[in-house]
């Protein structure tokens, strides 16, 4: 295997293990959160207003976890770097 | 496949290039202010009142009522860094149901500005707010060994605020452009709605984050006991 087909076989299956692995830990997280946060409010609905913005904010700060593992999927896949190296060395040859 | 509107190039002189970013951006600003200014020109102080000056009532009260839940008793001195923030966002992403139009904020570049505006904006506040001094100070608190946590944790929570807002936005674009080429009909018109809700979502994120933030470095001498508690990133 030459390094092109190394580099391209690399980014393509890592690209996937990134995002399927990174979309476990924050899916989990976010459905106890949401758990929590409906026991909470079963239990003291006229706090329902804070409860739901600290509800909000916190998914959000677990969700951006897979948006990094999202980001780097991405990369991988549309802005590789070593990728268009490789391309720029074959296509000076 | 573009990732962001960066590649939207409208004009090149040499290293200037007008991309879409810039040009998207600049609409947004063009209908803001215009629109907020032809809205404010004749202001009623009575019970008759335009529905356009109705609507902005609404914008200004709600956004204030939310800086004040933070714990910022003074809403009135950031409603104005804080409020820009929400309402840019919101427009950007609100703005995508026009053909054409691609969302700044689906470019890093828009992110890291939006971002840095607000690593800078929370020492701004804190210094006026407690002085230097007692600012420096906060960073070594509660023991000396946290100064280079606290310092990483500043650092830190400014590229996720970069990073999170620029990965849902791309990510909606890059979803509604696949499903456009796989299923062209119904699916993308119920994923740009979804990409809407998240958008609202995401300016609301934003915006009360750097209120957090805000609260945290302006409050600290005297924590107030009912504020959200700071959020290291």
């Amino acid at each position: 295997m030459d390094s092109m087909t190394i580099i391209a076989v690399a980014s393509i299956v890592i690209a996937g293990i990134t995002i399927s692995l990174g979309a476990i830990g924050p899916a989990l997280a976010e459905g106890r959160a949401v758990a929590t946060a409906l026991t909470s409010l079963a239990q003291q609905p006229d706090a329902s207003a804070t409860i739901t913005r600290t509800l909000f904010v916190g998914l959000a700060m677990i969700e951006s976890i897979a948006i990094y593992c999202f980001v780097v999927s991405m990369i991988l896949i549309f802005a590789n770097p070593f990728w268009n190296h490789a391309i720029a060395q074959t296509a000076g040859k | 496949m573009h990732l962001s509107p960066d590649q939207m190039i409208f004009w090149q002189y040499g290293f200037f290039k007008l991309n879409g970013t810039i040009m998207f951006t600049w609409g947004l600003m063009l209908v803001l202010a215009v629109g907020s200014r032809l809205i404010t020109r004749k202001l009623s102080v009575g019970l008759e009142r335009s529905r356009w000056q109705n609507l902005l009532e609404i914008v200004v009260t709600s956004i204030q009522k939310q800086i004040e839940e933070v714990g910022l008793s003074q809403a009135q001195k950031y409603l104005g860094f804080l409020g820009t923030l929400f309402l840019f966002i919101a427009a950007a992403s609100l703005c995508t149901v026009i053909p054409g139009y691609q969302p700044p904020t689906g470019s890093l570049s828009t992110t890291a500005a939006l971002a840095l505006c607000v690593f800078v904006a929370v020492p701004f506040f804190g210094i006026e707010e407690e002085g230097v001094g007692n600012y420096l100070k906060s960073y070594a608190k509660p023991t000396f060994l946290m100064l280079p946590f606290n310092i990483i944790s500043e650092l830190s929570r400014t590229l996720a605020l970069a990073v999170r807002l620029f990965g849902n936005m791309m990510s909606g674009a890059m979803i509604i452009g696949i499903l456009l080429t796989i299923t062209p009909f119904l699916f993308p018109i119920i994923m740009t709605l979804l990409g809407q809700l998240t958008g609202m979502v995401q300016a609301y994120i934003f915006s009360i984050l750097a209120a957090v933030y805000i609260a945290a470095a302006t409050q600290v001498r005297k924590p107030n006991p009912e504020a959200a508690p700071s959020i290291a990133a």
